[in-house]
């Protein structure tokens, strides 16, 4: 499995703390809401991923498993 | 080219056919069996209400949830510039109510709710005598809602949200609304057209649907004709018929045309020269990265201005999101001031960079697919229009519209 960034576009309020702590994977536009690289979270920042969805004070924030398409 | 089957029948200036005269042409309401899915699978049958979704394939999801859900039948048509579903809801109520009925019992629904626009009086007015003409009990015990005059009002979720908690702001995807979740029975909305469309392929089967249809497109599709034509209006054409085609059925231009928009306000300008030829049907226009949308074209003159009109639009836009999302509201609020300042010929520079940016940016960024849409327009715009936003003298205010 691997995992993925999921936003809830309704519920973030553009607080900022997500781009905080992953700055490698998200960034905030001119008006303080976050743009979201996608595709798969890398694992090596898969613990930072997990501290950014718990420090989201709305909840919007959440990673997700994906199933890894088979090699065939 | 004109190929009547929805609005086939009776002379349209007499009105709404009355539930006899319906069933003495078209023969009674069909039965629901495997049989319909099949047909209306095979039909190819897409979503008439913007989207172009396979018909077939969200009766299978529905179904496959455990149905329970209601069906709204989708007559909103919060589209300034659309005419259609309220043409065809005034025109032949009973047509969009056979396709309800056999929708509602091919995914067992619990209940039939008609949606319409609530500054639509005819379309209301000609639905509900219909219903109080009919037997079937689903539509006896049916209700009609009736959907604020916003432009979200109409997209499907910002439906399902109106009967859950009153408020027709769409929610976040996933779950759809055809697939039901949290706490939420699978509900199938379907535009009026798609329903009607269901109503006579039950009758006459999928290889009749697909017996029109033009440069390999199926069936028939209504669209409404706007702009510098001399009839302006509801048309059903066969589907991949052209644009010069339409515009022809309507009647031919009042003027030079400069420019088309195609698919509405979450379609895509199309300088004239390019849009010629262009087949008007969903999936050929989306190979070209165009939309039908829904059905709506509209001719834009030499004496109007594309960047005017665009900066209109987009004002339009910004103020009809649902504010949900920081992306949309701010995003569009920003796109539309910009190009309202370019329209006025008060540019900043840097303004045609920005909208530029923003408009790739805001994309895929909100709840639902309204940032997406006004996000497009614009872009479209910025292509069609390049010279002209680039040297746009200020004139607004000042055109004929």
């Amino acid at each position: 499995m691997s995992k993925e960034l999921a936003i809830d576009r309704i519920r973030c309020d553009g607080r900022g703390m997500c781009a905080e702590l992953l700055p490698e994977l998200i960034s905030l536009d001119d008006w303080g809401y976050p743009v979201i690289a996608s595709g798969r979270v890398a694992d090596q920042l898969s613990a930072q991923a997990e501290r950014a969805v718990r420090s989201c004070p709305v909840l919007a924030l959440t990673l997700r498993s994906v199933p890894v398409p088979e090699d065939r | 080219m004109s190929r009547l089957r929805l609005l086939s029948g009776p002379d349209l200036a007499a009105g709404s056919e009355a539930l006899n005269a319906h069933v003495q042409r078209l023969g009674p309401l069909p039965a629901v069996g495997p049989g319909l899915f099949d047909s209306v699978e095979r039909s190819g049958l897409t979503g008439r209400g913007g989207a172009a979704f396979p018909v077939a394939r969200k009766w299978r999801a529905v179904s496959a949830a455990g149905g329970g859900g209601a069906l709204i039948v989708n007559g909103a048509e919060g589209e300034p510039q659309s005419f259609k579903d309220r043409t065809l809801m005034s025109l032949r109520p009973h047509l969009v109510l056979d396709g309800a009925l056999l929708a509602a019992r091919a995914v067992r629904a619990s209940s039939v709710v008609l949606y319409i626009g609530e500054e639509h009086r005819t379309a209301q007015v000609t639905m509900a005598r219909a219903v109080a003409e009919r037997p079937e009990h689903e539509l006896r015990h049916g209700r009609v809602v009736l959907a604020p005059a916003r432009y979200v009002a109409g997209e499907s979720s910002a439906a399902v949200n109106l009967l859950n908690a009153d408020i027709a702001s769409p929610t976040t995807r996933p779950p759809s609304p055809h697939e039901g979740g949290g706490g939420r029975l699978p509900t199938l909305v379907q535009n009026v057209e798609t329903l009607a469309q269901v109503a006579l392929i039950a009758r006459y089967g999928a290889d009749w649907f697909r017996s029109a249809g033009r440069r390999g497109a199926a069936g028939t599709i209504l669209m409404t004709v706007a702009g510098a034509v001399t009839s302006p209006g509801v048309v059903e054409v066969e589907a991949g018929i052209s644009v010069r085609e339409v515009l022809e059925l309507a009647g031919g231009a009042t003027q030079q045309v400069t420019a088309v928009l195609l698919g509405g306000y979450f379609g895509s300008w199309v300088d004239a020269a390019s849009a010629w030829d262009l087949p008007l049907d969903a999936s050929m226009l989306r190979e070209r990265g165009l939309t039908l949308g829904c059905g709506v074209v509209g001719f834009l003159p030499v004496t109007s201005c594309g960047v005017c009109e665009t900066a209109r639009i987009m004002e339009y836009l910004a103020s009809e999101s649902s504010a949900q999302c920081g992306p949309c509201f701010f995003g569009l609020r920003a796109l539309a001031t910009t190009s309202g300042r370019i329209a006025q010929g008060i540019a900043d520079p840097g303004d045609l960079a920005r909208l530029e940016r923003w408009s790739r940016e805001v994309r895929g960024r909100g709840a639902c697919h309204h940032p997406d849409g006004a996000a497009g327009l614009l872009q479209s715009a910025l292509t069609a229009f390049a010279q002209e936003f680039l040297r746009h003298p200020a004139h607004l205010g000042s055109q004929v519209a």
